[in-house]
């Protein structure tokens, strides 16, 4: 067994004068590897926005006229960003009542004892490569999408530019796309909103439950006001994950380029991480510069996402036990 | 879990539970949901599993929520419609982790052969025209190894690396550079997959010119990934190490760092192994950042400094999208890939649940 009991620890021989000048070193060189590893931290993230910053900037300063696609970058970049928005929102607002559902089914509403084993499945989910969600999703997914869902959406709602068509009959559509990603960053967002509702105070659903309400209205007065924050963080988290998601993108859509707001039809805005993983490979020159320009735009999206969502988070806590 | 006061269930009727809905009234509704939404095999002549769930979903709500209402009154007829949904909301999730995990079984099992695991993609022109006839040919054996160098590169990186993050910010840090570093963490988490990626290429483009494709730049691009969640998942679990310890430590006189190496690090090592393996889960299923950085090989490379590597997520994009001819061999392959990815993931994962069981010290928590 590991653990350690404080009497019988470590090297408990009294320190005598040669082992305390070995402890002085070693505190030294213990405390600077420590802290230099914090520091690597710093450059490292520096090193990101530097080497792509670096790698970036021909695509700023020279024609972009020979490369194939838009003139300017802004203008071969724009239907990305719509591209990687779009199937990242979708995602957001498939995933979100999902996972709030979920959650609450797991702190409040499971046996107890089954209750972990059902937050390890959706753990898992969390764990599945997303190559492997890519793959499912265009040969298990999309057919039975394509079969069922975008034919009677097109019938139905087809009057919403969403849903005008013509409906795609392989599947390789955007709201594909973003079921795939809904699936993949609903762990994220159960993960969190589990937490906090699971931190909601004893006492406040307790008072609810004693002035006669029912289960629900527990929930209602207690749980969800608590959680609010947790859940808005999770969403944002999910967003920004959503946002970088590149594989699963990569293989359903089948990407044209411009903007393109039906999402059940064949032809759909590429996300810029999915262009990057498709492109890169081909790429040589001024192209790969082109490429990596992309990826930081991307990275700033995320960045300003994340950033929010920690804001939240840290505004919601704070003030919430009170 | 919750264990606040639950309006008690009622299994037996009588005249203090009586206008309320018994266990297997509700069990009714639920059959009599599911029998409705097979009606619509009837009224559309054909078996569509989508429509069937969807309409036993909408039928289940609908019945629990009015029959409710008649016989409990509008507020527990609310109550019982939100178990429903929530109920339901979660089978939903769980409907595509079965799907994902049963397909992956179902169709990746057909080439998960001794052939898969020792041959590699390196076709001689009689393996081609075996392949032709409809043999099984051509494996993985050079993208489990190159996922092996890769992943093994990321973690001796990324492991001391993050772990001595970690005992900074609990043990050392205070201040500025302290708050500054928990924040740049934060940012690090979020970077996406690719941009780590591009960030590989781009420092190794730089350093060894253009087109560089090595497993060590797929290495650096998974210890961008990998840092971040072993620092954060050693640092709560460092932070959760009682303070008396470390004093009674101190007051035995023994110096800090042997304190943190012999007293802190084995009372967290639990969570601390837990955390490293789920990283590790993490980024072995990574394909963008590998795609960009190591490209993809026909042939065994264990030299992780020079040339292209296959890896395993990369492998299984690149046999399901350009499978060749004929297109079932390919996708096979990366079937059996997938479902190789997925075992070495649930293995990792139990592993990690283990280890927090196995070595979580008594009497901590």
């Amino acid at each position: 067994m590991t653990i350690t009991d404080p009497t019988d620890t470590t090297g408990a021989t009294p320190p005598g004068a040669s082992s305390e000048k070995v402890s002085k070193i070693g505190d030294k060189v213990f405390g600077g590897l420590a802290k230099g590893a914090g520091i690597m931290i710093l450059v490292t993230l520096a090193g990101v926005a530097l080497f792509l910053l670096t790698e970036a900037w021909p695509t700023f300063t020279n024609d972009l006229s020979e490369l194939s696609g838009s003139d300017t970058f802004l203008g071969y970049v724009g239907p990305l960003i719509f591209g990687t928005i779009l199937a990242a929102t979708l995602a957001l607002i498939l995933a979100t009542p999902l996972a709030v559902a979920v959650a609450l089914f797991i702190s409040h509403y499971a046996p107890k004892r089954l209750a972990t084993t059902l937050a390890y499945f959706v753990d898992l989910l969390a764990a599945i490569p997303s190559v492997v969600f890519g793959i499912w999703g265009i040969s298990v997914l999309a057919p039975i999408l394509s079969r069922s869902l975008f034919p009677w959406l097109e019938d139905n709602l087809g009057f919403l530019p969403f849903f005008a068509g013509p409906a795609s009959t392989s599947g390789r559509t955007m709201l594909t796309a973003g079921m795939v990603l809904a699936v993949m960053i609903l762990p994220i967002i159960t993960a969190i909103s589990r937490e906090v509702f699971l931190q909601t105070p004893r006492l406040h659903e307790e008072a609810s439950l004693a002035l006669g309400a029912t289960k629900w209205e527990m929930i209602k007065q207690a749980v969800l006001p608590y959680g609010r924050s947790g859940i808005i963080s999770g969403a944002m988290l999910g967003l920004g994950r959503a946002l970088g998601e590149t594989m699963a993108v990569a293989i359903i859509l089948s990407p044209s380029d411009g903007y393109f707001w039906d999402i059940i039809s064949n032809q759909n805005s590429n996300t810029i991480a999915a262009n990057i993983a498709l492109k890169f490979p081909e790429s040589s020159g001024l192209e790969v510069n082109r490429l990596i320009a992309t990826g930081l735009v991307l990275f700033a999206i995320t960045f300003l996402v994340n950033a929010v969502a920690r804001k939240i988070a840290s505004a919601g806590f704070s003030g919430a036990d009170g | 879990m919750t264990s606040t006061l639950t309006p008690a269930p009622s299994s037996t009727r009588n005249s203090l539970t009586s206008g309320q809905l018994t266990r297997v009234q509700l069990g009714l509704i639920v059959v009599g949901a599911i029998l409705l939404g097979a009606l619509t095999w009837v009224f559309s002549g054909s078996v569509n599993w989508a429509r069937w769930i969807a309409a036993s979903i909408v039928a289940y709500v609908a019945a629990t929520y009015v029959i409710s209402r008649i016989v409990e009154g509008r507020r527990k007829a609310l109550d019982r419609v939100v178990v429903a949904v929530v109920t339901c909301a979660f089978l939903l999730v769980m409907l595509p982790l079965v799907s994902v995990i049963w397909t992956v079984i179902e169709r990746g099992s057909a080439r998960f052969d001794s052939t898969f695991f020792t041959g590699t993609m390196r076709l001689t022109p009689e393996d081609i025209a075996a392949q032709n006839e409809g043999a099984a040919v051509g494996g993985a054996y050079h993208a489990i190894v190159g996922t092996l160098i890769v992943t093994g590169i990321a973690t001796a990186f990324s492991v001391p690396f993050g772990l001595f993050t970690a005992i900074y910010l609990v043990e050392y840090g205070k201040g500025k550079l302290a708050r500054g570093i928990t924040s740049m963490v934060d940012v690090m988490t979020g970077i996406p997959s690719i941009v780590a990626g591009l960030f590989a290429y781009a420092l190794f483009e730089l350093v060894f010119g253009p087109g560089t494709r090595t497993g060590l730049a797929g290495g650096v691009a998974l210890t961008v990934l990998m840092t971040p969640v072993v620092v954060r998942s050693a640092e709560e679990m460092l932070r959760l190490v009682p303070n008396e310890l470390r004093e009674a430590s101190y007051a035995l006189g023994v110096p800090k760092w042997k304190t943190i190496v012999k007293v802190v690090l084995p009372t967290a090592i639990a969570g601390v192994l837990t955390g490293i393996t789920l990283a590790i889960a993490r980024v072995i299923g990574e394909t963008a950042p590998l795609l960009v950085t190591v490209g993809l090989a026909q042939d065994t490379n264990y030299n992780p400094l020079d040339g292209r590597m296959t890896t395993l997520p990369v492998y299984t994009y690149y046999q399901y999208v350009q499978p060749g001819i004929p297109p079932e061999a390919g996708q096979n392959r990366a079937w059996a890939a997938a479902l190789a990815l997925v075992v070495i993931v649930a293995v990792l994962f139990t592993t990690a649940r283990l280890l927090a069981k196995i070595l979580k010290p008594k009497g901590l928590r």
